[in-house]
């Protein structure tokens, strides 16, 4: 679907004559070059599966996290320009922090989303800034309204999903995670399942190494956002790379 | 002190009691300048905030009355924004913040009692300084010195809708009794999940004790 917008794409204060804001296709054609990352909602609670594709046997592990803290319950997953999404996460950080402090209580995350999407789409106004060039997905649990998820995108919109992926493989990780029942599901099964499909839209050709990053909030941590436990992680990797070897095994066998 | 505020001041009593179902917020109605000249014998302590959230003000009235102003529109349009009726609990932060980020120049305290569908009935409590503090019944005024004994020796918890107007109606005939700074007729409100109901009991309708 690319199209050259010329002469109307070098601003976002301008329209092209079919009525599209060509700055903010292409801020969105920056986290189609990153890596994956999906969230998924099931019953009690919210799993974050992130592909962090590993540029340099240099690099510390765990380091350059791409799944951020908002507040105690609230956790976002980015995909796209990480010093944006950085940026962002402080804008998100702020706003979850005011509204405790004006309101004694913590921040709705339909609330918090929309926030954080107006503040996205007022640099898709102007010419003198750019769009920011990442999208995220935020997550929460809490007992009364259950767990919730969101996505906002480069132009400022902000939707609720049972489960959604960003980044290169999206379309592949949304067939994947079409496939779940996972309105029925726990977090501990979800674990599994987001680590399987992160495992299966992984390029080993285009991309070499990569390293697995899994947070969950939810009943099983008591509405906090946390990375998930190494050893759940370790369970959950081995049950995604047994799941592809079987694949593959299979795929022999119809040969 | 009350004492120690210049002008119009509600030497008052004021207090809110949670019972099996809802919360009883009550005050009386006189207001003193200088704590011998009664300038209304009918005014209105308990201010809406919103559908199901009460304030009453003790302290200068005029601080009072400016507060829940800002407070009460602060409330209603976090409740648009939210697209849900507010928290009792974010409707008493409201007041705080605005007592605590003031409190050089204000002289106000509140007591904030409604019901939520999260929490149910509550009642909270903010100082003069700003402090905030959640209990299942407070009192507050200057008469309120005068009927601790009382409150802390008839409250029991889960009272039914009845006992608790007893109990409020009592307290506040107590102190209204001794206090000269508050009197006139004593208002409650009842805030349960179905609504809110004005009650006024005038005066000579109030219950009398020994001495009366």
């Amino acid at each position: 679907m690319s199209s050259i917008g010329t002469g109307y794409d070098l601003s976002a204060s301008t329209f092209s004559p079919d009525g599209r804001v060509f700055q903010v296709e292409y801020a969105m054609k920056a986290v189609e070059n990153s890596s994956t990352a999906i969230g998924i909602r099931c019953k009690d609670g919210v799993v974050f599966g992130v592909e962090k594709l590993v540029l340099s046997k240099l690099y510390e592990q765990g380091s350059n996290k791409r799944i951020f803290n908002v507040d105690r319950h609230v956790g976002m997953a980015v995909a796209g320009l990480l010093a944006d999404a950085r940026s962002l996460s402080e804008v998100a950080r702020e706003e979850a922090s005011n509204f405790r402090s004006n309101y004694g209580h913590n921040i709705p995350l339909k609330y918090l989303s929309e926030r954080v999407a107006m503040y996205v789409h007022a640099y898709t106004l102007y010419s003198a800034v750019r769009p920011f060039g990442c999208s995220f997905i935020f997550g929460s649990y809490d007992q009364d309204d259950g767990p919730q998820l969101y996505m906002v995108d480069p132009s400022g919109i902000s939707f609720g999903y049972w489960g959604c992926a960003i980044g290169k493989a999206k379309q592949a990780a949304k067939t994947e995670i079409e496939k779940l029942q996972m309105k029925d599901m726990t977090c501990r099964e979800l674990v599994k399942e987001v680590a399987k499909i992160i495992y299966i839209v992984h390029d080993e050709v285009k991309d070499k190494a990569f390293e697995l990053e899994l947070s969950w909030v939810g009943e099983v941590t008591n509405g906090k956002h946390e990375l998930v436990p190494k050893d759940i992680r370790v369970e959950a990797e081995k049950y995604a790379k047994d799941s592809l070897e079987e694949e593959d095994d299979s795929d022999e066998d119809n040969m | 002190m009350d004492s120690q505020i210049k002008g119009v001041s509600t030497g008052t009593t004021i207090l809110a009691v949670t019972f099996n179902g809802g919360v009883i917020i009550g005050s009386d109605s006189r207001a003193s300048i200088g704590g011998y000249y009664v300038s209304s014998k009918t005014i209105n302590k308990l201010i809406q905030v919103h559908d199901r959230i009460f304030c009453c003000i003790a302290g200068s009235l005029a601080d009072a009355q400016a507060v829940t102003k800002a407070a009460k529109f602060q409330i209603s349009f976090h409740s648009i924004q939210m697209e849900s009726p507010p928290l009792v609990k974010a409707a008493a932060s409201v007041l705080k913040e605005l007592c605590y980020n003031n409190k050089e120049e204000l002289q106000a305290g509140f007591i904030t009692a409604g019901w939520d569908r999260k929490k149910g009935p509550q009642v909270y409590t903010v100082a003069l300084g700003g402090m905030l503090l959640s209990q299942p019944f407070t009192i507050g005024g200057s008469g309120s010195t005068y009927i601790y004994g009382y409150a802390d020796a008839k409250y029991k918890p889960d009272m039914s809708k009845e006992e608790c107007l007893q109990f409020a109606t009592n307290a506040l005939a107590l102190a209204m009794g001794r206090d000269n700074v508050s009197g006139g007729v004593a208002h409650l409100v009842v805030i349960t999940e179905e609504g809110v109901e004005h009650v006024v009991i005038p005066g000579d309708k109030l219950p009398k004790f020994h001495n009366e």
